[in-house]
């Protein structure tokens, strides 16, 4: 068996935009347009890049939550693109989803027993006895007590609730969890509690992450591999030392230097603000998505999109400064 | 301004919780003041109360003065009140899109702002609402003043909002996370335009966020706020540097930076607890390991450590470095 846990390969979903009395589709919202990367097993792979550039509607169609318009998916080594609601439900047990918002992704009329035995239920895993022990359990392991399972949602602040989300997730034992913006709705204290759970967990349960974030430094501290998107595309993906430290597309080289650092001290090289917004996704710049805000755009640049390549050992880029892992300028 | 001692209640069926609790700060003329804490350390509170604008009720102003200019803002009736806000302070706030109104244009927003304070007629009132819009950095400004809020992105908006606080050039500008909705690269232009305008109109701003590397990249002083109170206040490098309080070193920490990577974050452990929950004693003492017995019994007073420096922790009472200010 090889290393790896799941591989998507030119991934694309347009959302249709209809238009007129009957409906007729007149565009397309292109969120995730031609991405490929695979995860390993056992890391955590960071998705980071500014709303609306599809990086949770690529862990959406990882998931199966949203069906894809072109591409493939393959779940250790196996295509899951097409498979069937019922195959696909018996795969959900080997990979679940953490969701942002604490508040609206528990049932508020459930008490924590019943939200953590429900992926059980559904996947028909256990007795009621043993579901009940299991309950009990993986409360412990989140760092929440056994007697918190006759409670409901609305008894628990957000870093708890979160854990109970985290408990959900790990009810049916999965192999990859796809955590969408996890943290993000915390405060800065008890997001680093999460965060250090999310790790602990890893290495307990053996755990495979998709980690979607858009805090750049939130995703270094948890990810070994980092995937950097722009309006639906794959800019910049490797390890995430080399991303942060020596970061080649411009776009990630403006978005490292765009975030705040928290020391009034720290050296500061020059900053490069991007100028403009992110272009709509239904109507993409031609080219190179990133060329109406990029420093270093060339001609080239507006009229043809580059590949995404390799142009170090495992360090890919999407840019035409890059071209057989020289600088081209 | 001044506020000093100023308590915010909230009367409820759970009876009476203090949001704000007896603070007290300045800022200066032209200075850019951070004041960083979690959610429902009181800091939105604490600028709604220097606006005016504490929903009454439940709320209330218990006790305090904040005076600006010598007047105090607290004892002011309605009609003066309303003089101050737009002339002397503006406020943005975090969210530009439920805070612009989503039916009527960018100009008609800005022209009802700027003749509600500036007696000038239509003509004259647009022809200065594309001139703030220019000084903002809003591009084709004769173009988008036409334009519905729908119509622009996230950082436009807040660049309208500003437009908007900035029309009567006031000496005071509240910003209540104006930065929090947005992407980072969008966030590098705004606080960039604060700074501007910080520095060529000599506004003061008050910035309230819970993103420290947004204050440590904009401010001079900062407050840091727990549970209504504040536990320190100091300039922002003896604050990042020498951070002095137990939860300001936590707080400091337990932030993931993008340029180091570290095996293990440090973190609070606990909850940030519920307003009005802590009767007695120091507000973080459950969450503190160096908390002893008195903490849980006494509240400690806020120490002044000298160099506008202050600290809310029995810790410092006996370190040998404090200089009494005069």
């Amino acid at each position: 068996m090889s290393d790896t846990l799941l591989e998507v390969k030119n991934l694309r979903k347009h959302f249709p935009i209809k238009g007129g009395i009957i409906g007729k589709q007149v565009g397309a919202v292109k969120a995730v347009d031609g991405v490929s990367f695979l995860i390993k097993k056992g890391e955590t792979l960071g998705l980071v890049g500014e709303s609306g550039c599809g990086k949770s509607t690529t862990g959406r169609l990882l998931m199966r939550l949203l069906e894809p318009t072109e591409g493939q998916i393959y779940f250790e080594d196996q295509e899951i693109t097409n498979l069937s609601r019922k195959e696909m439900k018996s795969l959900r047990r080997e990979m679940q989803m953490i969701f942002q918002d604490p508040f609206a992704s528990l049932n508020p009329r459930h008490t924590v027993e019943r939200i953590l035995s429900e992926p059980l239920i559904v996947q028909g895993m256990g007795r009621a006895e043993d579901r009940k022990q299991k309950v009990r359990e993986m409360l412990e392991v989140v760092g929440l007590s056994s007697y918190h399972a006759k409670r409901y949602p609305h008894q628990f602040s957000g870093g708890q609730r979160q854990r109970i989300g985290i408990a959900r997730a790990l009810m049916t034992r999965p192999k990859l969890i796809v955590a969408d913006e996890p943290v993000s709705a915390l405060d800065v204290s008890i997001q680093s509690q999460v965060l250090n759970l999310l790790q602990e967990l890893q290495k307990e349960f053996d755990l495979t992450y998709l980690f979607i974030a858009h805090d750049l430094g939130v995703v270094r501290h948890i990810s070994d591999r980092v995937g950097v998107m722009y309006l639906g595309h794959l800019v910049e993906l490797t390890e995430s030392e080399r991303l942060y430290e020596q970061p080649l597309h411009p776009y990630t080289k403006a978005l490292l230097s765009a975030v705040p650092i928290a020391d009034p001290k720290a050296a500061r090289n020059e900053q490069e603000i991007l100028t403009g917004d992110i272009p709509s996704p239904s109507n993409p710049p031609k080219g190179c998505p990133f060329h109406t805000r990029c420093p270093k755009a060339m001609d080239i640049c507006q009229s043809q999109s580059p590949d995404f390549q390799e142009v170090e050992p495992a360090h890919y880029v999407a840019c035409h400064l890059y071209h057989d892992g020289k600088l081209h300028v | 301004m001044e506020v000093k001692n100023l308590t915010t209640s909230f009367f409820t069926d759970d009876g009476i919780i203090p949001a704000v609790d007896h603070v007290s700060f300045h800022i200066n003329k032209g200075e850019i003041l951070g004041v960083v804490g979690e959610s429902g350390c009181g800091k939105s509170v604490t600028s709604l109360s220097i606006m005016g604008l504490v929903p009454n009720p439940p709320g209330k102003i218990i006790s305090g003065e904040i005076l600006l200019n010598g007047e105090d803002l607290t004892k002011l009736p309605e009609k003066r009140m309303r003089q101050i806000r737009g002339n002397d302070v503006a406020m943005i706030f975090q969210e530009p899109m439920t805070s612009l109104n989503p039916v009527y244009t960018i100009g008609n927003q800005l022209v009802e702002a700027i003749r509600l304070h500036q007696k000038m007629d239509k003509k004259q009132a647009r022809n200065r609402a594309i001139e703030i819009m220019k000084h903002v950095g809003l591009p084709r400004a004769e173009e988008l003043i036409d334009d519905y809020p729908h119509q622009l992105s996230g950082g436009m908006r807040q660049r309208v909002m500003i437009a908007m606080a900035m029309v009567c050039e006031p000496k005071l500008l509240i910003a209540d996370e104006p930065t929090t909705a947005l992407d980072v690269t969008i966030q590098a232009q705004i606080l960039r335009l604060m700074k501007k305008l910080n520095e060529n109109d000599q506004t003061a701003i008050m910035l309230i966020t819970h993103d420290l590397g947004v204050v440590a990249e904009v401010c001079e002083r900062v407050v840091v706020m727990y549970a209504g109170k504040i536990v320190e206040e100091g300039d922002v490098e003896s604050i990042y540097e020498h951070p002095k309080h137990p939860y300001t070193i936590g707080l400091i920490k337990s932030v993931p930076d993008v340029h180091m990577k570290i095996d293990k974050l440090y973190s609070i452990p606990g909850n940030v607890p519920k307003p009005g929950s802590i009767k007695q004693g120091c507000a973080f003492a459950a969450r503190c390991e160096f908390a002893t017995n008195r903490c849980f019994t006494e509240t400690p007073p806020l120490l002044d450590m000298g160099h506008g420096k202050s600290v809310r922790c029995f810790l410092h009472e006996t370190v040998e470095d404090v200089s009494y200010s005069v």
